[in-house]
């Protein structure tokens, strides 16, 4: 850190190797196969371009993938946000376990989260023989979608509020309260406020993943054209209609959308960061 | 657990404090308790255990036999395999890319962290597709491939770099903020008494890092073993050649082979169990992500 602007000779060896090889391997793994993508999508006619990214079929997955993964999320920033309150500002038993298994969705390969949310929420399942008499289908329609999507947010949300939640200066609360503030007047003024930064970057965090997930989503979609077809499944049926130009436009969307999902988490961060200044 | 936690002295704290209404504490503390566990129940230990129940319902005779199944073998080995060469690969690019960014100060820095961190935002079926894109019959290369007789895709080739991209980021991300922070006083030092490069790196830097460098590794190989998206697109799905173990699984489950199908996502199930028990004692060793 001290050296941080000071230009002295660096006597540490190797940095034209590490960074060249970096550079080289970035661009042959990441950048080049990239660039193959947009300059295909490049290469077609725009009228077809156009055509093929704005056909019912494909607005359809449009609307789906993003409500689905907007919901997910939503659902996530109120989950998690219990979930990380209870592991930061309670203790119970199990509680150490139940930290450990929030990361599970990384760890967890998305073909079996798929088929056992399929097994658990079909009509005979476990929990989706109690929602079917109750008229709610789950497997195979756009709640089943949500669910899996719900899944593999969660721990985006829950780790990166947890730590946002530990910030919350305790002493600000205890006087307020005994200022007279109440329980919720907290709640709403000190706590919500410090910790906003860190919800709003998990649902991003979270949406981000949910719009693009394909593996935990085709099993308990049911996959009906129009109706419960996801995005990136899209993407896959164009592919295996040996139709490369259209995969390579749809593939061109979803990729644009990580752009803005990418800039958008960058600028949270960084709002976070200068709130976070402020406030100390 | 020994002894009473933070959260327990300072609630037995507040407890005792005028005006501080317990009744409605302890309700709103075990509601939110409750919804939490009842919501991670649903969500993740209901289809967790299921992935057991199911794969052992007509018995263990059942399960074992399942992977007696030559397809399934192949699937098994051509997931350690692909996990075998992508694993190493990503850590040494991990270490040198962390090396670089950590050790040295250069223009486009943060520009190249981003870069790195690319293949986390990209959708997998992108990630699948850009392969498809590049060595595929009608892509870049394509043409010249099918002259040298040489397939990337639909085989070996493209399951590996597919699963590369997607594991990309793992290892480096995890070792940049770390060395980053550890800085390089050490290092220095070491140089500057006489150690070689490479000296420096194995005594001085790796004994540092290491925590760091497993953590980042479990979860590359967790993603790898399990990458299912962008597998799937480059793969062409042939069975017993190409098929990976969630390519497989998901084969046998549109068969309406259940059991087949859950006695392999079982194993991928305890890979995720142990890699998360892995996480936990390097977390209890001291690592701390930042």
């Amino acid at each position: 850190m001290k050296n941080a602007g000071r230009r002295e000779p660096n006597v540490i060896p190797g940095f034209g190797i590490t960074l060249g090889f970096t550079t080289f391997f970035l661009c042959a793994i990441v950048l080049l196969p990239l660039s193959a993508l947009v300059l295909k999508a490049a290469g077609m006619d725009f009228a077809r371009f156009m055509d093929v990214i704005t056909s019912p079929r494909a607005i359809a997955s449009y609307k789906l993938s993003f409500g689905a993964s907007m919901v997910a999320a939503g659902v996530n920033m109120v989950f998690g946000f219990a979930i990380a309150w209870s592991l930061v500002r309670y203790d119970f038993p199990g509680r150490k376990f139940v930290d450990a298994i929030i990361d599970m969705p990384f760890a967890l390969p998305t073909a079996v989260s798929g088929i056992a949310l399929t097994t658990v929420f079909a009509g005979n399942g476990w929990i989706g023989q109690y929602l079917e008499p109750l008229g709610i289908q789950v497997a195979y329609n756009w709640i089943g979608i949500t669910v899996a999507l719900t899944l593999i947010g969660m721990p985006f949300v829950v780790r990166t509020v947890q730590p946002a939640l530990a910030e919350v200066q305790r002493d600000l609360e205890d006087a307020a309260e005994t200022l007279g503030a109440g329980r919720f007047y907290v709640f709403r003024r000190i706590i919500v406020p410090t910790v906003l930064p860190a919800l709003l970057t998990g649902f991003t965090l979270a949406f981000a993943r949910a719009v693009g997930e394909y593996g935990s989503v085709i099993f308990i979609a049911g996959n009906m054209p129009m109706k419960t077809e996801i995005t990136p499944l899209l993407i896959v049926i164009r592919l295996e209609e040996f139709d490369y130009a259209g995969a390579a436009a749809l593939g061109c969307v979803m990729l644009a959308i990580s752009f803005v999902m990418l800039l958008a988490i960058n600028l949270l961060q960084v709002w976070g960061r200068k709130r976070m200044m402020v406030s100390r | 657990m020994a002894g009473p936690s933070n959260a327990g002295e300072i609630a037995a704290e507040l407890s005792t404090r005028p005006g501080h209404r317990s009744l409605g504490a302890s309700l709103v503390r075990w509601l939110v308790i409750g919804v939490s566990l009842v919501f991670l129940g649903a969500l993740l230990a209901a289809p967790l255990a299921a992935v057991f129940a199911m794969a052992i319902e007509k018995g263990w005779t059942a399960y074992f036999s399942s992977f007696a199944d030559p397809d399934t073998r192949a699937a098994i080995r051509l997931t350690l395999l692909t996990a075998a060469i992508v694993v190493p690969v990503n850590t040494v690019f991990g270490i040198t890319a962390a090396w670089c960014i950590a050790k040295f100060e250069f223009r486009g820095k943060s520009f190249l962290i981003t870069m790195i961190d690319l293949p986390l935002a990209v959708s997998p079926v992108v990630s699948g597709l850009i392969y498809v894109l590049l060595f595929g019959l009608n892509g870049w290369f394509g043409a010249w491939l099918m002259e040298n007789e040489i397939s990337i895709v639909y085989a070996l080739p493209g399951i590996v770099l597919a699963t590369m991209f997607v594991t990309f980021p793992y290892v480096a991300r995890e070792l940049i903020p770390l060395m980053q922070q550890l800085g390089n006083d050490e290092e220095e030092a070491a140089i500057t008494l006489g150690a070689g490069g490479w000296f420096t790196f194995f005594r001085v830097t790796l004994p540092k890092i290491r925590w760091g460098l497993v953590y980042g590794i479990i979860l590359c190989n967790a993603r790898a073993m399990g990458e299912f998206g962008a597998v799937s697109v480059v793969s062409g799905n042939i069975r017993g050649l190409t098929t990976t173990m969630p390519l497989h699984i998901e084969i046998l489950y549109n068969e309406y082979n259940f059991v087949g199908a859950f006695a392999v996502a079982s194993m991928l199930s305890l890979l995720a169990v142990v890699t998360l028990i892995i996480k936990t004692l390097v977390e209890r060793s001291g690592y701390r992500r930042r």
